[in-house]
């Protein structure tokens, strides 16, 4: 672990009245790299991402966001909105939450609110259509348009979001994150729900997005070909502890880590040794 | 793929002509069955006291019949018309006659609009009621903004309407200030309530932000009732000023606009006048509304009523989101209530109760939410049908109150149901109301 990281948690915790959900969790996710949060079902990994996105104000911990040019933010105390709009971090959804009455174009437009907001001045210059607003909006609509080819969707850009196939949607939730221009994408499962050939394209989507924009992911998955493919750093989660850390290979070797899946379910123990092999 | 996977529903749906006369046979047989006693078999008391009794078969077959005969025609206008979520088996040039009418009947609509003083010049009757069809369609697109784009549903937005209609009555009685010195100061100060109901219920959905806001529109009435000194009370407030071509009277003294213009003086000209003046402030509203469903705040009214969460992970302030649709709806309905209160010259709290503001809403709901067009002619209907009923008083509710639960079976979203994209690449295609949200709150 060489130092760069751009988000750091220290000791996090997240009680629901008697339950501890995540129980004093450290990591770090570097910068310009792929970190996967993995661990069996129930083991608070979206817990975690609730309370790095602001959804959950967090019982206890701290979690610290770098920015590239060196400043800390303090998400815990951001909160909401804030966490997206001023610390550049975004999220996906574990059940996928687009528009769905909205095109993919505008699922795409609404993520740049907060640009487009300013570029408005605040409406009243969009109102009357100054120009400076129309060159916004232009900028915007091809921002939206370099995504929806980005993830293989621009020719659905003018069809309703609620009818598009799974596969499609978990794309362009990904496509309306990166909209938001964050530093820190977090996806939560991600691959759920699709097929070989879908999760294949999600992989060089998920490097094109860290090679090219360098933006930094924090990863929950179930799908271990897609963690062992692409990620940098795994960290394991179990009944809201860390098992164990490191490079997907030494996880995947890690006996506890075996045990830990092999409590939970069987098949995904096998996954997990067998995903190696 | 997506097509059919998206609709899984249709499978299950029933349509054959055979499901359509097993239903109307059902249905007929529950009529004769309630109908036998209360219309097969007539008693009444005879001459000696004694209880004589003759039968109806004649008049019982043909009820029983209209039942079976009216089942099936129901049947077959629900599966041509919707209800919405069903697959459409409306014959072609049905469809294209419909497409036609979409596309023509907003401009034919705002022609006819701007002619109506032309054409019913001399028919006050007329004049009169369309300024009060104007005036709601006015309001209708005004809660739209909050109930159809941004998906709060509010029971009070009479409360805007009183606001407004107050803040010009007051300002112009007591200080002398123009209707358009008064229009700009009701929008603002309506608005300015609107936040300020706003922040209490920012955090309450469906139901609750219902009631709430049913609560904070019977407030502001009871309050311009008891607030005796300032509203004038039940009394209400008389004498305020009626509107002026920027400065110049409609009426017949030496200065008013008749002597100016040397024609005859008619009382006509004011009601004219006034007809453009809604119908511009009408128009006005409209116009922004357009507008700002393309800018970014309207894609956020939106998106908010489509998934609040997934607009939280946006960045998108969802507080100020809703407080400024909540001030944009109110600021509408604010003139609307100057306008209302230079027409009528009196106003009392009489005018502003919560059926009012059940009227809108009904209005907004029988439009399709979020439709422009829709609410326009939800408006026409809901007001020029009440005046046509107006000699049958006894069943004007009745027939309404039908003619509601009908269409909302036909067309549960809406008469236009569907959702215009705000934004598009290629194709400006309409989206089907079956993946459009009505919000939760
Ligand atoms: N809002 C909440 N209230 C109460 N308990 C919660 C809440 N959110 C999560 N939990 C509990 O916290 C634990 C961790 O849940 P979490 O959803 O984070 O698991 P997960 O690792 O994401 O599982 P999965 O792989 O199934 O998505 C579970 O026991 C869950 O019941
Ligand atoms: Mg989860």
């Amino acid at each position: 672990m060489s130092g760069d990281p751009i988000l750091t948690v220290d000791r996090l915790m997240m009680r629901f009245g008697g339950i501890v959900a995540v129980n004093e969790l450290s990591f770090t996710a570097e910068r310009r790299k792929i970190t996967a949060l993995i661990g069996p079902n129930g083991a608070g990994k979206t817990t975690v991402f609730n309370c790095i996105t602001g959804f959950y104000r967090p019982s206890g911990g701290a979690i610290r966001l770098t920015n590239d040019d060196g400043r800390t933010m303090q998400l815990e105390r951001l909160g909401d909105f804030r966490i997206t709009k001023q610390a550049k971090v975004a999220r996906t959804f574990q059940n996928i939450r687009l528009f769905p009455g909205m095109t993919a174009l505008e699922n795409l437009m609404v993520a740049q609110h907060n640009a487009l907001m300013r570029a408005s001045g605040l409406t009243l210059l969009g109102l009357i259509g100054a120009p400076s607003w129309r060159a916004a909006e232009e900028r915007a609509i091809e921002l939206a348009r370099t995504w929806l080819d980005r993830v293989g969707l621009l020719s659905r850009a003018d069809d309703a979001a609620g009818n598009l196939a799974y596969g499609d949607q978990r794309r362009l939730e990904i496509a309306r994150a990166m909209c938001t221009e964050p530093v820190l994408l977090c996806l939560d499962e991600p691959a759920a729900g699709l097929n070989a050939r879908e999760s294949g394209g999600l992989n060089e989507l998920l490097l094109s997005i860290r090679n090219e924009q360098g933006t930094s992911i924090l990863l929950i998955e179930h799908d271990m070909s897609v963690v062992m493919e692409i990620s940098d750093h795994v960290v394991v989660m179990d009944y809201g502890v860390k098992i164990a850390e490191g490079s997907p290979q030494a996880v995947r070797d890690d006996p506890k880590v075996i045990a830990a899946y092999l409590g939970a379910d069987e098949e995904e123990a096998i996954a997990v040794m067998e995903s190696g092999t | 793929m997506s097509a059919t996977s998206a609709r899984p529903s249709h499978a299950a749906q029933p349509s054959g002509s055979a499901f359509i006369l097993k239903k109307a046979l059902i249905s007929a047989a529950v009529a004769l069955v309630l109908f036998s006693l209360m219309i097969g078999i007539r008693t009444e008391a005879g001459p000696q006291g004694g209880l004589i009794y003759w039968t109806r078969f004649g008049d019982l077959a043909a009820l029983v019949g209209t039942v079976f005969g009216g089942s099936i025609i129901i049947e077959l206008l629900r599966q041509w018309w919707g209800p919405v979520d069903k697959e459409h088996i409306v014959p072609k040039p049905v469809q294209a006659a419909m497409s036609f009418a979409g596309r023509w009947l907003a401009p034919a609509l705002l022609v006819f609009a701007f002619l109506v003083p032309v054409i019913f010049y001399n028919q006050r009757y007329i004049l009169d009621l369309s300024i009060l069809v104007l005036t709601y369609v006015m309001l209708g697109w005004g809660l739209n903004v909050v109930v159809g784009l941004a998906g709060l549903l509010d029971l009070g937005y009479v409360a805007f309407y009183a606001v407004g209609a107050y803040s010009y009555a007051l300002l112009a009685t007591n200080f002398g200030l123009s209707f358009w010195v008064c229009l700009p100061l009701a929008g603002i100060l309506a608005a300015f309530w609107g936040v300020l109901l706003g922040f209490p219920v920012l955090r309450l959905r469906g139901d609750y932000l219902a009631i709430v806001t049913l609560a904070f529109g019977e407030i502001i009435r009871l309050v311009i009732i008891n607030w005796q000194s300032l509203t004038g009370g039940p009394n209400g407030v008389s004498g305020i000023p009626r509107p002026t071509l920027f400065g110049i009277p409609l009426d017949n003294s030496d200065d008013g606009l008749a002597a100016k213009l040397g024609i005859d003086f008619s009382p006509t000209h004011r009601i004219v006048f006034l007809f453009y003046l809604i119908l511009a402030m009408a128009l006005l509203t409209n116009w922004v509304t357009i507008r700002l469903r393309r800018l970014p705040i309207g894609r956020a009214w939106e998106a908010l009523r489509e998934d609040e969460v997934a607009c939280r992970a946006l960045g998108i302030n969802v507080t100020t989101t809703k407080l400024t649709a909540f001030a944009t709806g109110a600021m509408f309905g604010g003139f609307a209530g100057a306008f209302f209160a230079t027409r009528q010259g009196f106003i009392s709290p009489e005018s502003f109760t919560f059926q009012e503001s059940a009227l809108v809403l009904a209005i907004v709901v029988l439009g399709g939410m979020g439709s422009q067009l829709g609410v326009a002619l939800a408006a026409l209907t809901m007001i020029g049908g009440f005046e046509l009923f107006r000699g049958f008083d006894q069943y004007r509710m009745l027939v309404f109150g039908i003619a509601m639960v009908l269409l909302m079976i036909w067309r549960p979203r809406g008469l236009i149901g569907h959702r215009a994209p705000t934004v598009f690449l290629e194709r400006n295609q309409a989206i089907s109301s079956d993946l459009v949200k009505e919000g939760h709150g």
